[in-house]
């Protein structure tokens, strides 16, 4: 892979955060009202001096593309803002909780494409057999059922019945001062059931199109060589015919991750799980706008850098689209 | 005379017949249009057989289902009756989820169109400003947006339909792309059609079955938005819907599984009998990937 074109897609994703950042600017401005009582929060009850000060950081009363400069300065130098209602930085309020969020959805992720594909590959074995019958049903119904839902149904079920995984939170009170390793179990725990909440509705979407896509390949001629040739059933499904079938599977990944980033959204507030999500929603209800744009911003980075990557593994997947740009 | 009745019987079907044909013979897509009747109908006309207000403090709080007569889906953590709430619930969900649909085909379809027709520095442009819309996570950018704006049903819709549509003008401009370059698009230049008419009444028919197809699954995407939304408590807070009930009881799931159970449900099969008809219509469409 040539460095000028990883080079070049960054820059491109650059350019993206800055469109962000410009929307982030223009959606306080459209907002009704004043943008100092905006900034402050209407649950604040701010002060006229308060309202002072951010009107002297913001610059608001200089002409808008003033503002707009400074703003995107402020970003530049990494200052969201502060929040006044958890009376921090944006930033520190977001690095606390950007680490859970990342390893929930990445897990989530993981966890569905792993799954989702294998279930795809057996299924196109027999196109007419059972799995692919129980395949194409668990898509249409992993599609159709609310997340927040689905979590709050696992609650009732894990809480009550089979009380094996914890339901709350990322970790247990009592093991905050555990060795390491505790602790990372601990987490773990914790993780499974938000991350397989969120896992359901990808899961389903990856193994219909694995199939799809695996019943395409499977007629070509290559695959036919392959057989004739004598490889084993087991080689021809995982190698020859998965790695040319997983095209379109990364396209999907990359492009749900924007689709992941909600989901989780929803399942954080569902099992309090202290993620960007959980703060997002905390920070929409007392309309503590420097922090929900703050979020915005930083899932909007996750996006970027999520089809940056998605794009590289593409190249790797197929190296006939190594030569071009 | 024998002629002309041999002639009739081989008579092309128009596209739109043959489709309903498959339609038609589709028992999961039949099972989907009487599923999403009933729930339409429930909605529509339920409150004639049962009336009862959905916000109104009826009866003890938590009362479950089938005891009392009068309130057969029991009542939720207020004591409110859970049917009223039911019946009055798939409104907001219903609307908000066909509004924001036709929202987000309008704006998908038009810069769709005019990027793949146009090509050149439209394309260009019309299809950066589609990459920025894809970085934003649709369901946090609504969010902030219903927030700015105050909830109610429209900025609701408005907001979910300025999310969705990036999907949609990509498969139009791919559809764009496709069909301009066949003859029956130059015969129509040729016999001097202007580019209006080319792009709306040439090429579009043309484009519509994979759109019709998506249009479906984009109010099945529309109605999950709006339940997401008012189970976060960002819906119209003078409107009961089925998400504000989820999102109301919650706290209270393991002392009654049923005020969320019931509306969760309601939203499952409504999503499920739209994607039921996707399906259907998409191999109504396009006979030929019906083994698939």
């Amino acid at each position: 892979m040539s460095s000028s074109y990883l080079l070049r897609r960054t820059g491109y994703g650059l350019l993206l955060m800055l469109g962000v950042v410009v929307l982030n600017f223009l959606l306080i401005r459209l907002a009704p009202g004043d943008p100092a009582v905006v900034i402050a929060g209407e649950m604040g009850g701010a002060t006229e001096e308060m309202l002072e000060s951010i009107r002297e950081e913001y610059g608001l009363n200089k002409p808008v593309l003033t503002q707009l400069a400074i703003y995107v300065g402020n970003v530049l130098q990494g200052n969201l803002g502060e929040s006044f209602f958890f009376n921090q930085p944006v930033s520190k309020l977001i690095a606390d909780r950007i680490g859970p969020t990342i390893l929930l959805v990445i897990t989530a992720q993981l966890m569905s494409i792993a799954l989702g594909v294998f279930l795809g590959v057996i299924a196109a074995r027999k196109p007419n057999g059972a799995m692919s019958a129980f395949v194409s049903v668990f898509a249409t119904i992993g599609y159709a059922v609310p997340v927040f839902w689905t979590g709050i149904m696992l609650i009732i079920l894990f809480a009550s019945s089979f009380p094996i995984f914890p339901v709350e939170g990322m970790q247990s009170v009592k093991l905050r001062d555990a060795a390491w390793y505790v602790q990372t179990i601990d987490i773990l725990h914790h993780l499974v059931l938000p991350a397989f909440t969120l896992a359901i509705i990808y899961l389903a979407q990856y193994a219909r199109l694995s199939r799809a896509s695996m019943l395409e390949v499977l007629g070509s001629d290559y695959i036919r060589t392959a057989r004739a040739k004598g490889a084993s059933e087991k080689s021809v499904l995982f190698k020859h015919a998965l790695r040319n079938a997983a095209l379109p599977i990364l396209t999907v990944a990359g492009l749900q991750f924007g689709n992941l980033i909600s989901g989780a959204l929803l399942v954080e507030t569902v099992f309090n799980w202290p993620g960007m999500g959980r703060l997002a929603f905390d920070s929409i209800l007392r309309r503590d706008y420097p922090t929900i744009m703050g979020v915005l911003f930083f899932a909007s980075a996750m996006v970027v850098i999520a089809n940056i990557l998605t794009d590289i593994s593409y190249r790797w997947a197929d190296p006939r689209l190594r030569g071009r740009s | 005379m024998t002629d002309q009745t041999t002639q009739s019987s081989y008579k092309a079907e128009s596209p739109a017949l043959e489709a309903w044909r498959m339609f038609r013979r589709n028992i999961p897509a039949l099972v989907g249009v009487a599923l999403l009747a009933v729930i339409v109908g429930a909605t529509l006309y339920g409150t004639f057989f049962y009336a009862g207000d959905p916000f109104e403090v009826v009866w003890a709080p938590h009362e479950p289902p089938g005891v009392t007569p009068d309130f057969p889906l029991g009542t939720d953590y207020l004591g409110r009756n859970l049917m009223a709430g039911m019946l009055t619930g798939g409104g907001p969900t219903l609307t908000v989820g066909a509004a924001a649909a036709a929202i987000t085909m309008v704006i998908g379809i038009t810069l769709g169109a005019l990027a793949g027709y146009y090509g050149g520095w439209v394309d260009n442009l019309l299809m950066r400003i589609t990459e920025f819309f894809q970085v934003l996570p649709a369901l946090l950018f609504a969010m902030v947006l219903v927030t700015l704006f105050s909830p109610s049903l429209w900025t609701i819709a408005i907001a979910i339909g300025v999310v969705s549509w990036p999907q949609t003008a990509r498969l139009t401009r791919a559809e764009f792309l496709k069909i301009k370059e066949l003859e029956y698009v130059t015969a129509a230049r040729a016999i001097g059609a202007r580019n209006k008419r080319i792009i709306w009444r040439v090429i579009l028919p043309n484009a519509m079955p994979p759109l019709i197809v998506s249009a479906t699954l984009t109010i099945g995407v529309a109605i999950l938005f709006e339940a997401g939304l008012s189970f976060l408590g960002l819906g119209d807070p003078n409107v009961m819907s089925w998400g504000l009930m989820i999102g109301a009881n919650r706290e209270y799931i393991l002392d009654a599984w049923w005020p969320v159970t019931f509306p969760g449900l309601a939203i499952f099969f409504t999503v499920f009998a739209v994607s039921l008809i996707g399906d259907g219509l998409n191999d109504a469409f396009n006979p030929k990937l019906r083994e698939r």
